[in-house]
């Protein structure tokens, strides 16, 4: 088995803050590895590292069998990078950004033009070829960016949050443009914190949080991991959900949640649905929803880190992220405070 | 010892062929200026402030300076043309910050293209609108009474005069351009610093009428030297003295700028 992408010991630290504290991970050719965190987490630090971007501290880190760090010149030559924040010339058109790109690359002009528009017209932006970018909506920006991280043909892409700040319909255009690349052999690095996000495209997930990997496995697996499997209840009369999560509590202990109008609560006994079942009807608790369901990669990522991965926040915390390294560092700090 | 054996680098190590350099500086350069080509609007955009200066600068002064608007443009163009350049080379601080700020750089910098490229290629094409700048600046005061006394080759070394000390100050600017969060902060940096700095000067004002103290400054800004020097190429009188001290003002500029900056770029992007 070959692996694209892998990281032994990886650490690096700015001024007093540990932004990456030895973690290993390893993506198979051909997959999509998922780095799941939190804002802070160090996602985006492991990221730069993968791409050259910055030289870890301590560890060592391989890009298609090559080292990042002694051999910068060839990973360049194989990676595409999206970074949070879509990296486009907003006076250039289009075209122009991709016709840049492959400039640099080498290509020569005829070849570079067909290949931008090749890829306009991949990710549908025939239309807006010819005009500057930054008339472009938010979701066309990071098609562009995608586009443009592709133009060399990379082997290996490192998407960091490419999904932040897109509605769910941009989301779910982009999420089909990256499954297509997979399917053509691209490995591919995707952080994020939007959990389904990694449910859906991932093959293999990483969960980093403050700096290590806290677990990693198939999406499946990991839902196993934290408690396998979710009660949920639903009371007819929503004024009954305080004493029936109550009654739940009495079995399911502290666990035991109020979401909405479900009452939620891990399984790890089987004998807890019955009880439960019991105890509601004892009390006259018309039931309108009983489920048992696996849990959601959400409530595998409370059980794991103790805290909620928090999207809202990471929306604005994110601003102060694009600077370079300083930016990771305060990023870090905002998330310490919200945990 | 192995003497002799010296390890070549392994064939496409990654390392950036000078050739390949050359043409990436080139691409980054066109990248700057081809927003012109299909935005006409820019190059009006980035005209407005020259012409604005010069307009001004003869109507609203000229009487009061000189007795007439035209005696005193053929005193001032010089010191205009010199102070817009200044601020002319703070575009290249704006434009490197909106790159870092943006994500454009880390874009860049994963790709397998000469470290320097970007920053070469920006500063390329921010001296082609310096020249465009000072072309302008003369072709419109000559339209209002301006006239070059000195020929050609005055014109010609008066514009690479200011090329040349532009491209030293733009180390500064690259400097500036790293440092700062964000390129609105560039802006009111580079205004705090240039005006005071362009006014204490030869450029619109004969030194005589200041006071004795400030005279002591003006003497040795270097926007006197390369105003005095540009006034001299372009409308006679000395030469020599002004443009050895522009020189060498540019050269020490240079001297502590470009170290410094590029120190700052590799750190950054």
């Amino acid at each position: 088995m070959s692996y694209a992408i892998q990281a032994e010991g990886l650490a690096k630290r700015f001024k007093e803050t540990r932004a990456l504290d030895g973690v290993d991970l390893a993506a198979r050719t051909g997959t999509v590895l998922g780095v799941l965190g939190p804002n802070g987490a160090g996602k985006t630090t492991a990221v730069r590292i993968f791409a050259t971007l910055i030289r870890p501290d301590a560890g060592r880190a391989t890009v298609a069998g090559h080292d990042v760090v002694r051999e910068a010149g060839r990973v360049r030559s194989v990676v595409g990078l999206t970074g949070q924040f879509a990296a486009v010339d907003e006076m250039l058109t289009g075209t122009e950004n991709l016709l840049m790109i492959g400039r640099l690359l080498g290509l020569p002009r005829g070849d570079a033009r067909a290949r931008a528009a090749e890829l306009l017209e991949r990710f549908g932006l025939t239309d807006a070829a010819g005009r500057a970018t930054k008339s472009y909506s938010g979701g066309m920006r990071r098609r562009l960016d995608l586009a443009a991280s592709l133009v060399g043909r990379p082997q290996v892409l490192f998407l960091d949050e490419p999904t932040t700040g897109l509605d769910p319909h941009s989301r779910g255009e982009l999420w089909e443009m990256l499954r297509g690349l997979v399917a053509e052999g691209v490995t591919a690095l995707l952080t994020t914190q939007y959990l389904n996000e990694a449910d859906q495209l991932a093959d293999e997930i990483v969960v980093i949080d403050r700096g290590r990997v806290i677990a990693d496995g198939t999406p499946d697996e990991l839902k196993a991991q934290a408690g396998g499997q979710v009660l949920q209840v639903r009371p007819v009369h929503e004024g009954e959900l305080e004493k029936a999560h109550a009654l739940v509590a009495v079995d399911a202990g502290h666990r035991a949640r109020i979401e909405g109008d479900v009452i939620t609560a891990p399984v790890e006994d089987p004998a807890l649905m019955p009880a439960v079942v019991r105890r509601l009807d004892q009390a006259g608790i018309a039931v309108g929803e009983l489920t048992l369901r696996r849990s959601s990669l959400d409530e595998v990522f409370l059980a794991l880190t103790g805290h909620r991965a928090e999207p809202g926040a990471a929306d604005e915390g994110t601003a102060g992220d694009e600077g370079g390294d300083g930016g990771a560092e305060d990023e870090f700090a905002r998330v310490r405070s919200v945990a | 010892m192995t003497a002799g054996t010296i390890a070549a680098p392994p064939a496409g190590s990654g390392r950036v062929r000078p050739w390949a350099a050359v043409q990436q500086t080139a691409t980054m350069a066109w990248r700057s200026l081809v927003q012109v080509k299909h935005n006409p609007l820019e190059l009006v955009d980035f005209s407005i402030t020259p012409i604005m200066f010069v307009v001004l600068f003869t109507y609203v002064f000229g009487g009061q300076m000189a007795g007439s608007p035209k005696d005193y443009l053929q005193y001032a163009l010089a010191g205009i043309i010199v102070q817009n350049a200044l601020f002319t080379t703070m575009y290249t601080a704006m434009a490197l910050n909106t790159d870092l700020t943006k994500g454009v750089f880390d874009r860049l910098r994963s790709l397998p293209i000469a470290r320097s490229a970007p920053l070469f290629g920006r500063i390329g094409a921010d001296l082609c609108k310096q020249l465009w700048a000072v072309l302008l600046m003369i072709g419109l005061g000559t339209l209002l009474g301006f006239r070059v006394t000195t020929g050609f080759l005055g014109l010609l070394g008066a514009a690479l005069l200011l090329l040349f000390f532009a491209g030293a100050v733009s180390w500064a600017s690259v400097l500036i351009g790293m440092k700062a969060s964000d390129p609105e902060k560039v802006q009111v940096f580079a205004f705090t610093l240039i005006f005071p700095i362009t006014f204490t000067s030869s450029a619109f004002v004969r030194v005589e009428t200041m006071p004795g103290w400030l005279q002591a400054w003006v003497d040795v800004n270097p926007v006197t030297h390369l105003s005095d020097a540009v006034r001299g190429l372009l409308t006679g009188g000395p030469v020599a003295s002004p443009v050895l001290w522009s020189l060498a003002w540019a050269v020490g500029l240079a001297a502590v700028f470009l170290p410094l900056a590029m120190h700052a770029y590799r750190a950054k992007a």
